[in-house]
């Protein structure tokens, strides 16, 4: 093999670390508001991604029906939509069952689990058991080849760019918003928090639905990587849990930090060894330094 | 003279806070067997394998506060240990003759080994296999737990390491066929020493011998409960700090919790390949360790006689609404988990304790008391639920506390453990 | 998994002389209820659920759980052959009744299911299950109850039973007679294969490691042969180590939801159909719903069954499967093997006279069926069905057009020597 060849393969390797640290990121992103931030084990974390994949699929089926000309363009809008559908449900989920477990963390992992089986059958029954594909646009799909022998996945790109766009923009909220402030306040101390007058039900609310809307724009984006159909969520959860335990629940910068860990971990030895083994051996690399250090790569210093 | 003796031994159960636990046995010993034909009877069985996971985790969750979405791992690894002396038993050289080398599992053949791995060795002894079945799990629940408990890992974090764990071991017993016969998992299992398991007789023989052992299980379970180590282990479920600075090694009492759970899914799963004939990778995934939790909390999760219940409940609803309705049950399940979450936290258990259990003392009262004026009009009139529990609760101290015990937030207990304890 | 039944067919002959008239109206003979004056007695000895009307049949897949997206298909053939055979007259003069249950994708509760179908409800076959797993859970109890079962999913082989008839491929069918093909027409010399990690692929790959290696023309050789877990979702380290190996055919049998990752995952890196070949033996038209037509494009499929088959029997079937499940629904290989269940057993029992397992077990061998959509088939001895192997090319609506067609049935071999 030549050195340009080597070199080439190299950077595409370099790329899908980075890629699949993008998509471990963008999963584990609206669960690290949900479980860090609120303590509640969300477990259907999953399914408000496939709600995402779904609202992808329906917007490709509208477009191709009735305005074939915007095929080019509506996977934008999409996602978008997938944000308020997944919120839209997360704030109506909050409302009625979230909202009185906030005291017991275990039972939300319960209930949850429960949410998450009952709209897997909801997909099942009313879209159908059957995987679906969305007709992405096929500026989406190639991939961007600078010379000969180098491709660069161009859907990898863009999930890359979102997570981006989305990180940044949780970031900005969380420390340089009222709602950022309110929510870090809760997080810090609650009773406290409610009797400095702020509003920490609100807050609960709009920080689930917030966390689920996220889930919703990645499973959105996701379509372009991965399958859709009823239980395709259910293959992202135990990861997502992962990457934010990983990272030490409260901490952003900690769930970051750990997904590029574990992507690095797990393309790198996936490169060198069997897929099945690579598996394990992240997994158990995981589980044996969480044993060592319980909190997490960056523990949060805030007593609760 | 025989009413006297009657009247004796029902204060030595009542002492004992026994009455639960007999109707129970009378229910799966006698009843059972004589209303159902012997596939039912199999069916129930096989549920009752499940009940050995869910009074685990009574103790380990209810009493212990130590939540664990991993018990899967432990069924499958007590079903794994008993599966691997059926199968060298049922492949002896004969009928394995058309294997390109008989005398070794068919899926090691389909696998192109072609000799039987050392460490399968020692499961054509059953003394053996039995002591793997009960010591394995136990010593993996013990490694897991205590790394973990002596850093003070939470009630959260353990239960989200625990699912890593079910997965790692599904993806190594799914990636190892060769050893562990993969996704397929060990099947067709004959006989044990020569005793055909699969005729209607011995189906009956393994029914009984599953009510007997979990029987056994849930009266020494009730035994430790009433010990001092019940109490210290409700004690540190609610204030883990206190019972810490009181001078005892709480990671210990969580470290035995656990393994006491995971040795009896063990023998769960060492029952259930028995009466089955086959173990496979799927008990050991997260989906059906989470379903197990669910057996629990839908009994009551402070219940050991109520985990066998809702056990019993959840799995005939299963049977029965699959059959029937199979789209309705996926919505009925996820009522079910919901339900019991907001509904009636502390399961069918609570139930009993705090409505019909008041029902049943209010209609014998009236009965007893037909002419009585001066019944308590409070009872009567005020249908209130707590006011039952209280006064259920003030009466006898100890011994109901099986079930009745805490309205007490059992999550507030664990939140306590799960949060403060990654702080601390 | 004996090789008992080997005097078979000198008994079938001779039933066969003697039932001759019974074995002729199988076929083509619409609306003619043969065998409806034969007493209930006399064709079911063994208490089986059969009445003077009415014979009840079990169908046993996961309508939930995370296989419900393949077995659906399967459901729904099995159902419009049963309602196909009750419109010509039922069997022997008996219409067939279902019962349907639901595995649930899950191993124990097939093994439940199964043993309800048979103590219970006493059904006189049963058409079920899709994957291996399934299937070895519940094989033991239709041995031990007697049962009858058709299992319409190509699989890994290694097995034979007379108490069930594999109505799709053993792994030797659908894979060899495509690699020779890939050689012959493709010039494929290096292969690269890929599989999620479980029985099916794997068994499936160590045939066509043995194939090429042993059989192929000296020079071909596998640079490399990967297993991911089931539900693997980032397949770009896979992608990067095939492109360092260059092979000539990537061959690939990669199932489930990761099937969906790899394939968009595989054109985003450049490797389109335009550049690479690539023969794979886990899609159908069901998979590539999934897929997308554009990101299949061009790639090849190796299987028994494609719904553009050109003849007159597909067409009908074709016709009649978007009349009942809507114009829109697709058609899989395994969907038609599942179609292809109660058809067999119709014929079988007529032959037989008789409903009772070990009739309709040892009428089977030989048993043609000239209806099928895949042309025709035929029963072989060791329960698995003749068949012709053909090459599907991937188009951008997600039918495959078939390129090549195997001139002659292929014998099942589930037992391949020098493949083990």
């Amino acid at each position: 093999m030549s050195v340009s060849e080597m070199l080439n393969i190299g950077m595409m390797q370099g790329f899908a670390g980075l890629s699949l640290f993008a998509v471990l990121l963008l999963m584990g992103l609206g669960l690290a508001i949900i479980f860090g931030q609120m303590g509640v084990i969300n477990m259907a974390h999953g399914e408000f991604m496939t709600i995402g994949a779904y609202t992808i699929y329906l917007f490709s089926t509208i477009t191709e029906n009735h305005f074939p000309k915007l095929v080019q363009s509506y996977f934008i809008f999409a996602i978008i939509a997938a944000f308020f559908i997944a919120f839209a449900v997360g704030w109506f989920i909050e409302w009625s069952l979230i909202r009185h477990l906030y005291k017991r963390p275990l039972d939300t992992l319960l209930a949850t689990w429960g949410i998450s089986l009952g709209m897997q059958q909801i997909f099942r029954s009313f879209i159908g058991p059957k995987e679906v594909s969305p007709t992405l646009p096929d500026w989406l799909m190639g991939s961007w080849s600078p010379h000969e022998g180098l491709d660069i996945p161009i859907n990898g790109m863009f999930v890359m760019a979102l997570t981006l766009v989305v990180t940044g923009g949780v970031l900005l909220a969380l420390y340089k918003s009222r709602w950022g402030l309110r929510v870090r306040a809760t997080v810090a101390n609650r009773t406290m928090a409610n009797a400095i007058g702020i509003n920490t039900k609100k807050t609960d609310r709009l920080t689930f639905a917030i966390g689920c809307g996220i889930a919703g724009i990645a499973g959105a984006a996701f379509t372009t990587i991965g399958s859709t159909g009823p239980t395709s969520g259910s293959l992202y959860i135990v990861d997502a849990f992962l990457v934010v335990t990983f990272g030490g629940a409260a901490s952003l910068l900690g769930t970051m930090a750990s997904a590029f860990g574990i992507a690095q971990m797990q393309s790198i030895s996936e490169f060198f060894m069997t897929g099945s083994m690579a598996r394990v051996i992240t997994l158990l690399t995981i589980v044996l330094i969480l044993m060592m250090r319980p909190q997490g790569l960056f523990a949060s210093k805030i007593r609760r | 003279m025989i009413s006297k003796l009657l009247s004796s031994l029902k204060t030595w159960i009542d002492q004992r806070g026994l009455n639960g636990f007999i109707i129970l046995a009378i229910l799966l010993a006698v009843v059972f067997p004589l209303a159902m034909d012997s596939f039912r009877l199999n069916l129930v069985g096989k549920y009752l394998t499940y009940g050995f996971v869910a009074i685990g985790l009574v103790m380990a969750w209810g009493y212990g506060g130590v939540l664990s979405l991993g018990q899967g791992v432990f069924f499958g690894l007590g079903g794994y240990a008993m599966a691997m002396f059926l199968k060298l038993e049922a492949s002896d050289p004969i009928s394995t003759k058309i294997q390109s080398t008989p005398g070794i599992p068919d899926f090691m053949d389909w696998n192109q080994i072609t000799a039987l791995p050392i460490w399968w060795e020692p499961f054509r002894h059953l003394p053996f296999a039995l002591l793997a079945v009960l010591v394995v799990p136990t010593l993996l629940a013990f490694i897991i737990s205590f790394a973990m408990f002596k850093r003070r890992v939470g009630g959260v974090y353990f239960a989200i390491i625990t699912q890593a764990v079910a997965l790692i071991l599904t993806v190594l017993i799914i990636g190892q066929q060769g050893y562990t016969g993969g996704v397929n998992g060990i099947t067709d299992l004959k006989t044990m020493l020569g005793w055909d398991t699969r005729t209607n007789s011995a189906k009956y023989i393994l029914y009984f011998v599953t009510v007997a052992l979990l029987l056994a299980s849930i009266y020494g379970c009730q035994w430790i409960q009433k010990s001092k180590l019940g109490t210290l282990l409700l004690a540190m479920r609610d204030k883990e700090d206190r019972v810490r600075f009181s001078g005892y090694d709480v990671a210990m009492f969580k470290v035995f919790a656990f393994c006491l759970a995971a040795f009896l899914s063990a023998i769960g799963g060492a029952l259930f390949t028995l009466q089955v004939g086959f173990m496979s990778a799927s008990f050991v995934g997260i989906v059906p360790s989470i379903e197990m939790v669910i057996f629990a909390a839908v009994g009551g999760r402070m219940s050991l006689v109520g985990a066998v219940y809702g056990t019993l409940l959840v799995n005939f609803g299963k049977t029965y609404f699959s059959e029937s309705f199979p789209d309705l049950w996926l919505f009925l399940m996820a009522a079910l988990f919901i339900g019991v979450v907001m509904a009636f936290p502390d399961g069918l258990a609570g139930l009993w304790e705090s409505h019909i259990k008041g029902w049943l003392a209010r209609g014998r009262a009236a009965l007893r008391k037909p002419k009585n004026p001066d019944a308590p009009p409070s009872q009567i009139v005020q249908p209130d639920a707590d006011v039952m529990t209280m006064q259920e609760i003030g009466s006898p101290p100890l011994a109901r506390s099986a079930s009745g015990s805490p309205r007490v937030p059992s999550g507030a207990g664990m939140q306590v453990s799960g949060i403060q304890g990654q702080s601390a | 998994m004996s090789h008992d039944d080997s005097n078979d067919p000198i008994s079938i002959n001779r039933r066969r002389i003697m039932q001759g008239l019974a074995a002729l109206p199988v076929l083509g003979l619409p609306g003619l209820s043969f065998g409806a004056n034969l007493p209930t007695a006399q064709v079911n000895t063994t208490k089986l659920a059969v009445t003077d009307t009415e014979v009840t049949v079990g169908q046993l897949h996961s309508a939930t759980g995370t296989m419900a997206i393949s077995e659906t298909g399967s459901i729904q053939a099995e159902q419009l052959a049963i309602d196909q055979i009750n419109a010509m007259g039922g069997v022997l003069g008996r219409k067939i009744k279902v019962i349907k249950e639901d595995g649930a994708s899950d191993w124990p509760t097939f093994a439940e299911k199964s043993k309800k179908l048979l103590i219970n409800d006493k059904v006189a076959a049963v058409f079920g299950c899709w994957t291996s797993a399934s299937r070895k859970a519940v094989l033991p109890i239709f041995e031990k109850e007697n049962g009858m079962l058709y299992y319409p999913t190509f699989y890994e082989g290694l097995e034979q039973s007379k108490n069930v008839i594999y109505t799709g491929q053993e792994a030797t069918q659908q894979i060899l007679w495509g690699l020779d093909w890939a050689v012959k027409e493709k010039k494929s010399k290096t292969f690269f294969l890929v599989g999620s990690d479980y029985i099916w692929p794997r068994t499936s790959m160590k045939i066509a490691r043995k194939h090429i290696e042993g059989h192929l023309p000296s020079g071909s050789k596998v640079v490399g042969e990967e297993y991911y877990p089931l539900g693997t979702t980032n397949f770009n380290s896979l992608i990067n180590k095939i492109k360092v190996a260059k092979p000539d055919c990537i061959f690939i049998a990669v199932v489930g939801g990761s099937n969906v990752s790899f394939y968009k995952q595989l054109k985003a890196a450049g490797v389109t159909s335009a550049k690479q070949f690539l023969l794979t033996i886990s899609v159908t038209e069901d998979e590539v719903l999934g897929i997308g037509g554009e990101n299949m494009q061009g790639f090849y499929a190796s299987m028994k069954y494609f719904q553009s088959l050109d003849n007159p029997n597909n067409k009908k079937f074709v016709e009649a499967f978007k009349a009942k499940y809507g114009p829109k629904s697709v058609i899989g290989d395994v969907t038609q093997a599942a179609y292809l269940g109660p058809w067999l057993w119709k014929a079988a029992v007529e032959k037989a006279g008789s409903f009772d397992v070990d009739k309709i077990a040892a009428a089977s061998p030989g048993i043609e069926f000239k209806g099928a959509p895949e042309a025709y088939v035929k029963i072989h001895e060791n329960h698995h069905l003749w068949s012709r192997t053909r090459i599907g090319q991937a188009q951008a609506d997600g039918q495959f057009k078939v390129v090549a067609e195997s001139p002659e049935l292929i014998e099942p071999n589930p037992f391949p020597k020098g493949y083990q």
